[in-house]
Formats: C-alpha cells, sequence, structure tokens
C-alpha cells in the first residue's frame, strides 16, 4: 500500500469547502486529497461534519465555498447521478437494497437502461456481476433474494453495485457499524483488493482501530474543521482519539472489580415473539447478579430487543418466568416494573427514550411525572421540575442553554445523557441497557460508560445488551451471546477473547458453515 | 440538519418575541390571505353576475359591512360573541383531542347529542326552579356528548378503528336519530311542524344586551380550563405525551389506551356543551332541521388555532365574527352571507398548505406543536 504518494494527481480533492448551516459551520475550510488505490479514512465523531463533507462530494448539498477536483480537473457535482456518472459512489450506513428483489436486480436498479433500451439482459448482467465478486475475492449468486443475506453479504452487495457502475471512487460511512469482527476483517479483504486495482477509498468512521488497521492515510475531522492528518504507522489509539475529541480521553475505562453478589434478576424459559407474531426469543434462562454487569453480544435481529422488552414490561412473554428479588413480575407493566426499581434505557432513544417536542425538563420526569415531588394529586409542581432538572443537567454534564429547550434540539450524546440522567438518578435494583452509545461520541461514551461502572459498584444488576461487541467486551462481567432468539454460551467477562465471541454470535457455536463461504449465513 | 450540529453547541434557545412570532405567523398570514382571494371572489362574481358597472371598491365595501356587522354597535358585538361562544367549545373540542394525536371529526355529532340531551332534560326540568333546572339541563348535554365521544375513543381502544372512520359515522347517527326524536317522542303534540317544546326555566340567563347568554362568558373560561389541564396538570401531560410520541408514553408506563377513550369522552362533553350553548343559549327549542354547522366549523378554527386552547380564543372570534356581520354585508354590499363558508373554506385550504407557508415565512419550528400535519391533510368532506 506505500505505492502512494508520487507526483501522481489526486483522483479526488476537495480545496478549502466551506458549508454554513443557519447557526453552524457544518466544514470551515475542508482540504482533502485521496490518491488513486488509496484507502483514505476520515475519522471524526458525529456532528463533525463528516457526513456534510460526504453530502457534498455526492451532489446532495451545495457548498458555500470550495471546489472539488476530480484527476486535477475542477468539476461541479449537481446530484446523486451526477456524481455516481463521474465515478463517485457511496455505501451508506442503513443499505440502499430491496430485500424482496435478488442481488442482479438490486445492482442493476437504476441501471436498466444503459445495456439495452428495453429489455433487461440478464445473462450478460449475471456473468459480470459473478465476475465482478470473483476478482474481489468472493463467489456471490446474482440469483439470491437480497433479505435472504445476512448483513455483510448485502454490505458486498452494495459495494458491488458500486463497482458494477464503474465506481473509481468508493465512499463507505461507517461500514463496520454493523458487522461481527470476522466479516469486518473479510470486508477489509475486498477493500484492500479494490485499492490494488487502483481505486480510492473514503472510509467514515469513528473505531480508531480499524482506521488503523485499513487505512493509508487519515484526515481528522472536527467541528467541521481538519485537526490532523496521520499516517497510520506514525500514530496511535491514544493520539488519534485526542485529536479527534481536542482534549485527553481514557479510551476503554477502568472497571475495576466486581464484588457480584446474590441474583437479582432471574429468567427462565423466557419466549416472547415480535410484532408480527414471529417467535423471536425462544426459551431463555438466565440470572443477573448484584453488582455485576451481564452483557449479551449477539448480532442485530437475534431477538436481544424482544428480550428486553419482555424483561422490563413492554411486551408480553409467551412463555417463562421473570423474577426480580425472588418476586415474580413476569407480565408487569412499565410501571409496574419501574416502580419495582427496574431502570430501563431502551436503544432507540428518540421512539421510546424521549419526547422530541418536549423541554429537556419535562423529558427528564416522563418516568416519574405523577409522583412526588413532581406531583400533588394531578398538579403538576414545575418547581420541583425545573429544580431537580437544572440540578440533572449539571450533574450528567447535557450540554443544554436551559432546562427548557425542545429535546430534538440537542445533539444525539446530549440526549442519551438526559436519558441516563432519568434512568440512572435513583435508588435501582435493576438496571437495563439496550444499546447505550449507539450512534455517539466518544467523549459522551466515556462519559455513560462510567456512570455503568459506578452504578454497578453501587450495588445494582446491570443487563447491558449491544450490537457493538467492543462495548460487552469492555464493561461485562460476564457474557451471554445471544444467537437465533437462545443465549448460547455465557463466558467470563475480562478473559474473554474476541474472536471466541465473534464466532459464537456468527454462527451461534454449533457445528455450522462459517457464514462466510458461498451465500452466507440466512438471517431469516 | 441536526446531524451537522457539533456536539456541545446545540441551538440557542430562541428569543420571546419569535416564539410569539411563530405561533403567531400561520394564522395570522392564513387570514390575510384568505380575506385577499375573497376580495378576488367577490370582484369576479360581480363581473360575471351583475349588470352594473364595475365597481372596484366592492370588495372593501363588503369586507366594511362585514366589519360593521361584527363589530359596529353594542347589539353587533353581542351577536359576534354569541356566534363565537359555541364555535370557542367547539374548537376546544377538537383542539384537546389534536393533542392526544386524535382526530376527532365528530364534533358535529356530539353537539347535536348534546343539544338533544339539552332539550330532553331541558323540557323536563322547564318548570323547576333555573337554579336547579339550568345546571341539570347543561350537565345532561355534557354527558350526551361525552357519551357520542367515548364510542369512538373506546372503539379506538379496544379494536383499533380509525376515530375519524368512526365519528364520521356518528355524525350521521346522530342526525337522524334527532330527526327521529324530533319528529316523533319530543314533538309538540299537534304542532304542524316538528318542533319540541321550550326549555323554559332550563335556558341559559342572559346576562349582556338583547340575547347576550352566559355561554359568553363560560366559553372563554373553559379555554383557560383547557389550557390548564394540558399544562398544569398530570392528566395534560399525558394527553400531550401520547399525542407527541405514543411510543415513549407507552415506555414512561402511561396507559395509553385509556388516556385515547378519556381523551375522546372529554372532547365529546367539550362538543356537548357547544349543542348547549345553541340549544339553552339561543334557540330553547329544537326543530327536526336543528344543526348549524357549529361542528364543522370547529375544526377550523382549532386547525387555525394550532390547537393551542387560547389562540382558540381569537379563532373562534374571527368566525363568530364573520357569522354576525354576514347579514350586514348582504344588506349592504349585496354579497350573499354564503361568503362566509367560502372564506372559512379558504382558510382550510390555506392550513393544509402550512408546511409550504412555514418555508415560506422561514419558520423552522414551531415550539410544542402537536404531531398533526398528517391529520391535516385529510379534512373530510362536509355532509349537507
Amino acid at each position: 500500500m506505500e505505492a502512494t504518494g508520487t507526483s501522481l494527481a489526486p483522483a479526488l480533492e476537495m480545496r478549502g469547502i466551506t458549508k454554513r448551516y443557519p447557526g453552524v459551520v457544518a466544514n470551515d475550510g475542508i482540504d482533502l486529497k485521496v490518491r488513486p488505490g488509496e484507502i483514505h479514512a476520515l475519522l471524526g465523531e458525529n456532528g463533525a461534519g463528516k457526513t456534510t463533507l460526504m453530502n457534498v462530494l455526492y451532489g446532495l448539498a451545495t457548498p458555500d465555498e470550495g471546489e472539488i477536483l476530480l484527476d486535477g480537473t475542477p468539476v461541479r457535482i449537481a446530484g446523486p447521478s451526477d456524481a455516481i456518472a463521474r465515478g463517485i459512489n457511496m455505501v451508506h450506513q442503513h443499505f440502499m437494497l430491496v430485500p424482496v428483489l435478488t442481488v442482479a436486480e438490486n445492482i442493476l436498479l437504476g441501471e436498466e437502461t444503459m445495456a439495452n433500451p428495453v429489455f433487461l439482459d440478464r445473462k450478460e448482467a449475471h456473468g459480470r456481476i459473478v465476475e465482478l465478486g470473483r476478482r474481489f475475492g468472493f463467489d456471490i449468486d446474482p440469483e439470491a433474494k437480497v433479505g435472504s443475506l445476512s448483513v455483510g453479504w448485502q454490505q458486498r452487495v452494495e459495494i458491488l453495485k458500486a463497482l458494477y457502475r464503474n465506481a473509481r471512487i468508493l465512499v463507505l460511512d461507517e461500514p463496520t457499524a454493523v458487522l461481527t469482527p470476522q466479516e469486518t476483517d473479510e470486508i477489509f479483504v475486498v477493500l484492500r483488493r479494490l485499492a490494488a486495482e487502483g481505486h480510492s477509498i473514503v472510509f467514515i468512521s469513528h473505531k480508531l482501530y480499524e482506521v488503523l488497521e485499513i487505512a493509508d492515510r487519515i484526515t481528522v475531522i472536527r467541528r467541521g474543521r481538519i485537526v490532523g492528518e496521520r499516517r497510520p504507522e506514525e500514530t496511535n489509539e491514544d493520539d488519534l482519539a485526542e485529536l479527534m475529541v481536542g482534549r485527553e480521553v481514557q479510551l476503554t475505562v477502568d472497571r475495576g472489580t466486581s464484588h457480584p453478589g446474590a441474583p437479582m434478576l432471574r429468567v427462565s424459559g423466557l419466549a416472547a415473539s415480535d410484532d408480527r407474531g414471529h417467535p423471536m426469543v425462544k426459551g431463555v434462562d438466565l440470572e443477573v447478579r448484584v453488582g455485576e454487569i451481564l452483557g449479551i453480544a449477539g448480532v442485530a435481529g437475534n431477538g436481544q430487543d424482544e428480550f428486553v422488552e419482555a424483561i422490563v414490561g413492554m411486551r408480553r412473554p409467551t412463555a417463562g418466568r421473570v423474577t426480580l428479588d425472588g418476586v415474580d413480575v413476569t407480565g408487569r407493566s412499565p410501571r409496574g416494573m419501574n416502580e419495582a426499581g427496574v431502570s430501563y434505557v431502551p436503544a432507540d432513544r428518540h421512539r421510546f427514550g424521549l419526547i422530541l417536542s418536549f423541554p429537556i425538563s419535562d423529558n427528564l420526569v416522563l418516568t416519574s411525572y405523577y409522583r412526588r415531588p413532581y406531583a400533588r394529586g394531578i398538579l403538576r409542581e414545575h418547581d420541583a421540575i425545573n429544580r431537580d432538572a437544572a440540578s440533572a443537567i449539571e450533574r450528567f454534564d447535557i450540554r443544554t442553554p436551559s432546562p427548557n429547550v425542545d429535546a430534538g434540539t440537542l445533539s444525539g450524546g446530549n440526549q442519551q445523557k438526559a436519558v441516563v440522567a432519568r434512568e440512572f438518578d435513583r435508588d435501582l435494583k435493576l438496571l437495563v441497557l439496550d444499546q447505550p452509545t449507539r450512534g455517539l461520541d466518544v467523549g459522551s461514551i466515556e462519559f455513560i460508560h462510567r456512570q455503568v461502572i459506578a452504578k454497578r459498584d453501587a450495588g445494582t444488576a446491570v443487563l447491558l445488551v449491544s450490537a457493538e461487541l467492543d462495548e460487552v467486551l469492555e464493561l461485562s462481567d460476564r457474557i451471554g451471546v445471544m444467537y437465533e432468539g437462545q443465549i448460547v454460551a455465557v463466558i467470563d467477562g475480562p478473559t474473554a477473547d474476541k474472536n471466541t465471541v465473534g464466532l459464537l454470535m456468527a454462527t451461534g457455536g454449533a457445528e455450522r458453515e462459517p457464514a462466510a463461504t458461498a451465500i452466507g449465513g440466512t438471517a431469516e | 440538519m441536526s446531524a451537522a450540529t457539533p456536539s456541545g453547541a446545540p441551538r440557542r434557545e430562541r428569543g420571546l418575541a419569535y416564539r410569539v412570532w411563530a405561533r403567531l405567523a400561520i394564522p395570522l398570514t392564513v387570514t390575510i390571505l384568505s380575506a385577499l382571494v375573497g376580495a378576488v371572489i367577490i370582484l369576479v362574481s360581480e363581473l360575471l353576475v351583475t349588470g352594473e358597472p364595475f365597481e372596484w371598491g366592492l370588495a372593501l365595501t363588503a369586507y366594511g359591512a362585514l366589519l360593521q356587522g361584527a363589530l359596529g354597535s353594542p347589539d353587533a358585538i353581542v351577536s359576534t360573541l354569541v356566534n363565537t361562544a359555541p364555535l370557542l367549545f367547539g374548537g376546544l373540542a377538537v383542539a384537546f383531542a389534536f393533542r392526544a394525536g386524535l382526530f376527532n371529526i365528530g364534533v358535529q355529532g356530539q353537539f347535536l347529542l348534546g343539544a338533544l340531551g339539552a332539550v330532553l332534560v331541558g323540557v323536563w326540568v322547564a318548570d323547576w326552579p333555573p337554579i336547579l333546572a339550568i345546571p341539570i339541563a347543561t350537565l345532561a348535554a355534557i354527558l350526551a356528548g361525552a357519551a357520542w365521544g367515548f364510542i369512538p375513543g373506546f372503539l379506538k381502544a379496544a379494536s383499533g378503528a380509525h376515530e375519524v372512520v368512526s365519528t364520521i359515522m356518528l355524525n350521521y347517527i346522530a342526525v337522524a336519530l334527532l330527526a327521529a326524536l324530533v319528529s316523533g317522542p319530543l314533538k309538540v303534540p299537534g304542532s304542524p311542524s316538528p318542533v319540541t317544546f321550550d326549555v323554559g326555566n332550563a335556558a341559559w340567563p342572559v346576562i349582556l344586551g338583547r340575547n347576550g347568554h352566559i355561554g359568553i362568558v363560560l366559553a372563554p373560561l373553559a379555554a383557560v380550563f383547557v389550557w390548564w389541564l394540558l399544562r398544569r396538570t398530570t392528566w395534560g401531560f399525558q394527553v400531550r405525551a401520547v399525542g407527541a410520541n405514543p411510543d415513549a408514553a407507552r415506555y414512561a408506563g402511561m396507559r395509553t389506551k385509556a388516556i385515547t377513550v378519556a381523551t375522546m369522552t372529554f372532547s365529546g362533553a367539550l362538543g356537548g356543551l357547544a349543542g348547549a350553548c345553541v340549544l339553552l343559549g339561543v334557540t330553547h327549542t329544537m326543530t327536526s332541521s336543528f344543526g348549524t354547522t357549529v361542528g364543522f366549523d370547529s375544526i377550523a378554527v382549532a386547525l387555525l388555532a394550532a390547537s393551542e386552547p387560547l389562540l382558540v380564543i381569537p379563532a373562534a372570534l374571527l368566525f363568530g365574527g364573520m357569522r354576525a356581520g354576514a347579514g350586514l354585508m348582504q344588506i349592504k354590499a349585496g354579497i350573499p352571507v354564503e361568503l362566509v363558508d367560502v372564506l372559512q373554506a379558504v382558510i382550510l385550504l390555506f392550513l393544509v398548505a402550512r408546511p409550504v407557508l412555514r418555508r415560506l415565512l422561514r419558520l423552522n419550528t414551531v415550539p410544542d406543536e402537536p404531531a398533526t400535519p398528517r391529520a391535516t391533510t385529510m379534512v373530510p368532506e362536509v355532509p349537507v
């Protein structure tokens, strides 16, 4: 990969890109050079301006200042179709695929008219797809329905789609967010082959070790500005984290040692279905003890959400029992669980955790608005609500101009801190966390992790579900691996090996074909 | 582009002036635009219809007369207030349901049921002392309206039946029920036309001018009460939470179905009060053709007020004033009273285009507006 840095004109150059939104400068004079055959990582926290920059490149946003050069020639990119025509392709974090169509149909979507004005030339297209896949190291069946593919394979379809359109510059937005470690390794192999063939790759991420592993060059963005450019060999995770956040950060919280006590939550034979009635949780037995963090690892969609919801009262279990501190609480309402000493941080803070059109102060009492001191009879006590809101905002470092601004106007990190403030700030028996740091910046993640450890050390039983394996590994005293609605293994947290857990997540530990061959793991 | 906001630097809190503007900009703009469209309609109709020389000032004359008829004399003002009161109750009924994310199209039915309850019980207690007769008849109206609101609320909670469909159907049932009762058991024996007895002592007392009944005071008080309920009580907090984000409300432990039923019932009670307002306050008897379009106009009133209880007062005054002044406009400018219906319809049309207006006026967010844009795009046909 060291063939770069020659006098070749950059495949892509962005010069002095400035993009302002009302009240915010999203991009402030950004210069970016991507050479042919280079994997260029764009590193930055959520909200740093990475996405805006790529929207500018993709023609979705018009820059206020600056210009874009392709192979040294200034261009104006009018929109996504123009960008694609010029060989710039984007693989979004959320795949833009139609699940009921086949691989080939998805790849041809929008391109149908190119080959033949009337009929699709399937045969030719299929041949090209298979050939392209082979060239980059994977065998793909063009006839497979996309909906039946695993997430890792869907991503490959996205990349194939770009290659089919003769992409020279490929932008990948957080490509590994949804992958298991094995899948990540596999996609990295594909990316390296692409680069070796002369494709330029812009790799957007906030995962430091990944960037160090894959990139030839790393550009760090903070608050809309470029704050540094590094080569992987001349930097390390701490250096990058400091650049990205603007201060020294502790990347892994010191979790100390846990002192687990008696079992607090006991789940036996628990089963639950999703909203359409498909069984998602199929007989789970589990115990969470006082003063320990039990992490649930698993590829998203293996029943974790339904499992958690069945425990906290948001979903009726179809079978099994849930006991809390020896008391049977199976099928209690969310309020009943809350009053029994269970707090729950939901995975989707916009849908469940917050009412975005309500002020912070109201959101902070969302689960306790009817109780003293926030209410007397049916009257709301605004003085108490505002006083405690001001205090929570300070203690949990929620950056807001006032308790009275709507929750929707805050950044994701501050929104989640508000949820954490509400759910953590009381005496608890059990704390249930579903993806507590999804989409947050490093600073907020650090803060929330510390709070979780503190809660554990104060004697709370913590059940943590996360699709981010790193988070589970970092915090858990014990790790349960969930696969197709069942806990297939419970292992010791501090000594757990990432690859072992990753393999369990991908295969369930049974004698199965690894997901990487042929048309990989079907994700029902 | 909240994603572009650097973390730790949220948008600053807007000033008071902006927030007031954000609330009033749409209603004011819509009203002015509608008046302009109305003027064009007046001029075009003049051009097409009359043989007389064309007169540019006709629109001004018409609006002048409308204004004079609404505010030009003490009698006119009382008439405006009397026309406003039922619209205010009805507008509150729609606005309150909106706040819980429910589109109560059934205010017309609840209004009719309220009037029916008032006349049914009012005739029965007509000879009782007013101190008893008035509250009893009024309570009957409230209960009848509440029952008519409870039904769609219950159906929605129990089976998911959409309240728009069920309330529209209940409107037809209310019309038929009223006609059947008034021309049947409630009809004054021997009377040539279907009409009920007078409610006598149950009639609301007149406190201002010739016919300014107590409804003109009760209705604004009801607006303040609804505002208080929504803003200051845990009950109102639940209603707003269910309206703004039902999933989060459920997560927060609120019983969303019970709140849906209670909200529709309360909304129906307000609709019933609108019925009492007309029957006990103005007509005192009921004919089989009873039924102004109060229930439907209420929807426009609530939309114009953006479902903000206190803003329902000026919105209802605007519509009430137009009703009161329409007569004089017809006499002085020769413009038929139906122009008022046209104006109302134009206001509704502009309100449906609210997102466009908001972009034109450069309003980013309106604080605490209930999530009902999808509802405003499906304003129903008005059954004749």
